[in-house]
């Protein structure tokens, strides 16, 4: 591995032994999940200030719009919990992405409650 | 006027004269052989929108043969390999000369330049970019050691093919980034790499992608349990708008300044996904996701399909190629899920490890798999989100492991 940075080129152009090979490998695998790492880290951290900004701009939206009827629990999104009446799993995937193609907002950023199917002689 | 002449003539110069002659047996076969991948990619819908394309520039490449022998002195020709023989040739004068190709060169040669200097797979990124929602990675940025394992059949492949001491280290390295499940990533890494490999790396590459239905589900069964496939993930935190805008930014200067080499298709990859989501921009998303990503579809499948001739593409190098792209696509599928597996143990069950096979890119097919296995065991199951974190972080991991053998066997 002498020649391993110095001249790439013909390294590149020769035939690998299969110690340089391994090691050529094990580099690139521990190169790539240390890149990805140092990302993690760094979207860690802009990800922990942007919820401690979120987290204050609620205390103080607090007084101001004092309706405590919200759910604690998170907005669920299309991939969560949505009821389901009389529409079978497929329609309601179909209804969804429907209604977000219309929006022109992705799925994930939308919520649905339930969906019910009303029979025409509810109408 | 000599009618019989003129027939004879007619005969001599047309390519049925010429069917079995000086090799042709070879373009036949590759006839054959377009016409299998025709049939995949219209009938079986195995990746058509590139594989049309593939299919049909090897056609043409291989009949043109008949009746002009893809020499350079054939301004018939649709492509000249001799051309591009000399392109690569330090000892002759038409070294690194795309004047000499667009003077001589046919058709498909010339939309070929676009291949050789590594612009279509950036342009297909920046359409990939403007196409593609990282809200999913950006609230769940573990995600990323998923994609990062999911690298493994690369590296393993690569070793593979060094180790068999048919292929020189960069042939192997172009090889290996089959594993990546990544079309664009791969033709760019091999056109830099081993240009006489590319039509059997793209073929493997993009017919492997096709085939991630079948390839996966049976390794996903195989290492995960029916409890952990059963797990249901809670619904991970909204992102922001302003996260959205910021994370191409972070990443493009992250990425590029660890590893340079990277920056085209890292670059182009954030600048897409930077139209998208600035909100300024849309009439330049639209173009990217839609006009010029068919544009260069076009372009690139049907000169990387002028690139498959007979005599250059039958031959054992091939065979191996295939196999490898095979051992590849199924080590990195491997490599995602034990990595799943790891997370679904540190969190206590809250992870699906099912999650972990979507790490091998390929979007959003490889995240549709994991989302159809988790359906299939729990029908309340909705993976399909937090399958494409891991997904889109296999994006970004694939381009830097090409970067990275960019920068060892690149020179």
């Amino acid at each position: 591995m002498s020649h391993f940075i110095l001249d790439s080129n013909d390294f590149g152009l020769s035939h690998l032994g299969v110690g340089d090979a391994g090691l050529t490998g094990v580099l690139g695998y521990a190169v790539v999940f240390t890149g990805l790492c140092l990302l993690l880290a760094v979207l860690l951290i802009s990800g922990s200030i942007f919820k401690a900004k979120a987290k204050k701009t609620a205390v103080i939206d607090l007084p101001v719009e004092p309706t405590p009827a919200a759910s604690p629990e998170l907005a669920p999104g299309s991939a969560g919990e949505v009821k389901l009446f009389d529409v079978p799993d497929k329609e309601a995937a179909m209804i969804m992405a429907i209604v977000a193609d219309k929006l022109g907002k992705p799925l994930n950023e939308l919520r649905f409650i339930s969906i019910k199917e009303v029979k025409d002689d509810e109408v | 006027m000599d009618i019989i002449n003129t027939l004879k003539g007619l005969l001599t110069d047309s390519g049925f004269s010429a069917l079995m002659a000086n090799g042709g047996w070879q373009n036949l076969i590759m006839i054959v052989i377009a016409c299998v991948l025709l049939y995949l990619g219209i009938r079986r819908k195995f990746e058509p929108l590139l594989l049309v394309g593939i299919a049909f520039g090897c056609l043409l490449v291989n009949i043109s043969w008949f009746y002009c022998k893809l020499s350079s002195g054939n301004p018939d020709a649709l492509f000249h390999q001799d051309l591009w023989d000399a392109f690569l040739d330090p000892a002759d004068p038409a070294y690194h000369s795309y004047g000499t190709i667009l003077a001589h060169g046919g058709l498909l040669d010339i939309l070929y330049i676009g291949v050789k200097a590594g612009i279509y797979p950036c342009l297909i990124f920046m359409g990939v970019g403007a196409m593609t929602d990282f809200g999913p990675l950006i609230a769940r940025p573990s995600s990323l050691i998923m994609g990062a394992a999911a690298q493994l059949g690369v590296f393993l492949a690569f070793f593979g093919a060094s180790a068999s001491g048919v292929f020189t280290g960069a042939e192997a390295a172009s090889i290996g980034i089959i594993g990546g499940a990544d079309g664009p990533t791969a033709i760019f890494l091999t056109t830099k790499l081993a240009p006489g490999l590319l039509g059997a790396i793209a073929v493997a590459a993009y017919s492997y992608m096709a085939l991630i239905p079948l390839i996966q589900p049976p390794l996903m069964k195989a290492l995960t349990t029916k409890k952990e496939r059963e797990i249901v993930m809670k619904q991970a935190r909204e992102v922001s708008k302003t996260e959205k805008i910021l994370f191409p930014i972070i990443v493009t200067i992250f990425v590029v300044l660890l590893l340079p080499s990277t920056a085209p298709l890292i670059g182009c990859l954030m600048l897409g996904n930077l139209f998208r989501e600035c909100g300024v921009t849309e009439r330049l998303s639209d173009t990217a996701q839609n006009s010029l990503m068919n544009i260069v579809t076009i372009f690139l499948g049907t000169s990387v399909g002028a690139t498959m001739i007979g005599y250059r593409f039958l031959d054992v190098q091939t065979l191996l190629i295939v196999g490898l792209g095979l051992v590849a696509f199924a080590c990195s599928t491997v490599g995602g899920l034990l990595v799943g597996k790891l997370m679904c143990w540190i969190t206590k069950g809250k992870i699906n490890p099912l999650i972990g096979s979507a790490g091998v890119s390929a979007v959003p097919m490889a995240a549709r798999v994991s989302q159809d296995v988790g359906r299939r065991y729990n029908k309340n199951n909705y993976l399909l989100m937090h399958a494409m974190g891991p997904n889109v972080a296999g994006v970004i991991g694939s381009a830097i492991a090409a970067g990275f053998l960019l920068k060892v066997f690149g020179g």
